[in-house]
């Protein structure tokens, strides 16, 4: 799309909403989420047009740079700042949008790539680019900012040392939470941005209930004497997996999801984010796994026994904080 | 003592201690090592909560955070809890949150559960004594630093 296509587009549709899309530190699943609404894309392409989306659409940032501010109504951002590109593509998109969004968990809590704030820039390019058995690198050569060739000078973002959700970086106005945001989420979002009743900037375009909530599974009074991973299980069908032994951030996480993942009789790994009026996540479910976690006799038992019963959780920051390390209360590894 | 060794002195690291000490016999023992004028150091500093069973792990992430070099949880012996098992719960929380603490880089001993009755004002003095030597032994509580609070 070149200048005067823009500016073309600027006349005919100056009644359509102006719509952007952007990826930084995700997956793409974001992107695909977009066109999960399936024909309902045709209702949004009809109130609205796209102005900027790489992946689907050939504009250079350049254009977006020419842009007057504010020209985007709404901008959609998804994926984590990892590098200083994004950051200053965030900067900028956050310069010409009128609302930003943050799109999906990496942008609202720093998602999946968040848990790199387990390391920092220098072990993740050791194991990345020199210590990694299927690596060979006899040049030692790790990703610089700039280099010099005969040709000129080569340039590369930079890499930060942690991963930080949208939020850390620029003024966020709505959050749409999930790994990938629910089709239904989105939809209610679009239709409250073109009827033009977004509630108070910050708040979470999700309903304020748990995923507990949505889940159609039986639950009962729980009280679990070992953690099983799904393979283990013999499952009861309708019966809470929590109550079976599995781990799953139901309590903790905000729905919305409508329980996608436990209609297929996965657990719930937490994609929604804290749970309404609580902010960590990782903690509310630590407090809750652990109120369930119990045996008969218990007072009658040693720390060690109980430390044995809790060494069970293998992976405690994965399973607890697999979307929202960035934001959570300890947000990267303490370098003592 | 000189005036140089006071101010080494006072150059030693102090710990900085939350104590989160239940109603019914952390605090009553606390209060009975007061009354009884048993001595310990002043490092700690006590927040009462009506359970240990209260103290959610998120409440010791934050004071960790926001720059305690150690917290104390103080509940009943099991079996005493004023509701029933509400200790029991504070100890597999607080076992949970050592877990967690291990892989972020902070060591586990910073956070520490224990338990003394109403009629314990000597062990009470003692634990604040053991606690404080041990946190003084790791060093200061590395900064968190916190972007945005949401």
């Amino acid at each position: 799309m070149n200048k005067e296509e823009i500016e073309e587009r600027k006349i005919t549709n100056s009644s359509k909403l102006q719509f952007a899309f952007y990826w930084a530190a995700s997956c793409g699943g974001c992107e695909i989420a977009v066109l999960d609404i399936n024909e309902k894309i045709l209702d949004v392409v009809a109130i609205a047009d796209i102005l900027f989306w790489p992946v689907a659409i050939d504009i250079k940032y350049k254009d977006v740079e020419e842009m007057e501010d504010n020209r985007i109504d709404v901008c959609f951002f998804n994926g984590s700042i990892r590098t200083s590109e994004q950051e200053h593509l965030a900067h900028l998109l956050r310069k010409k949008s009128k609302t930003m969004v943050a799109f999906g968990a990496c942008a609202v809590n720093g998602g999946i790539p968040g848990l790199a704030n387990l390391a920092n820039r220098e072990e993740i390019f050791n194991v990345s680019y020199l210590d990694n058995p299927s690596t060979a690198n006899p040049q030692k050569t790790l990703p610089k900012t700039t280099v010099e060739v005969p040709e000129g000078t080569l340039t590369l973002p930079e890499f930060y040392d942690e991963v930080k959700s949208l939020n850390q970086v620029i003024d966020v106005d709505y959050y749409l939470p999930g790994c990938p945001p629910h089709p239904d989420m989105i939809m209610t979002a679009i239709g409250a941005i073109a009827e033009n009743k977004l509630p108070e900037k910050g708040a979470i375009l999700g309903p304020l209930k748990s995923v507990c909530d949505e889940c159609k599974f039986e639950k009962t009074e729980k009280k679990i004497v070992s953690i099983k991973r799904i393979y283990e299980l013999d499952f009861i069908e309708d019966k809470c997996l929590l109550e079976q032994g599995v781990i799953c951030l139901g309590p903790a996480t905000r729905g919305g999801c409508l329980a996608q993942c436990l209609e297929a009789f996965m657990p719930c790994t937490g994609c929604g984010g804290p749970a309404p009026n609580s902010i960590d996540q990782g903690a509310s479910m630590m407090s809750a796994l652990a109120s369930i976690l119990g045996l008969e006799g218990e007072e009658e038992m040693k720390e060690e026994e109980v430390e044995k019963l809790i060494e069970q959780i293998v992976d405690p920051v994965g399973t607890f904080y697999k979307y929202g390390l960035p934001t959570a209360i300890i947000n990267r590894k303490v370098q003592e | 003592m000189t005036i140089t060794q006071i101010k080494s002195d006072m150059k030693e690291f102090e710990p900085n201690i939350v104590g989160f000490l239940c109603n019914w016999c952390s605090y009553a023992g606390a209060d009975l090592a007061g009354t009884s004028r048993i001595q310990y150091p002043p490092n700690i500093k006590i927040i009462k909560v009506m359970c240990s069973g209260r103290v959610n792990p998120m409440f010791v992430v934050n004071a960790l955070q926001q720059g305690a070099d150690g917290v104390l949880i103080g509940g009943c012996h099991p079996g005493d809890c004023h509701y029933q098992h509400g200790n029991m719960l504070a100890r597999r929380r607080i076992a949970v949150l050592k877990t967690l603490l291990e892989f972020m880089g902070i060591d586990p001993r910073r956070v520490r559960l224990t338990w003394v009755s109403a009629s314990e004002g000597r062990k009470f003095a003692n634990v604040i004594t053991e606690i404080t030597e041990d946190i003084r032994e790791l060093g200061p509580m590395k900064k968190i630093k916190r972007v945005n609070v949401w």
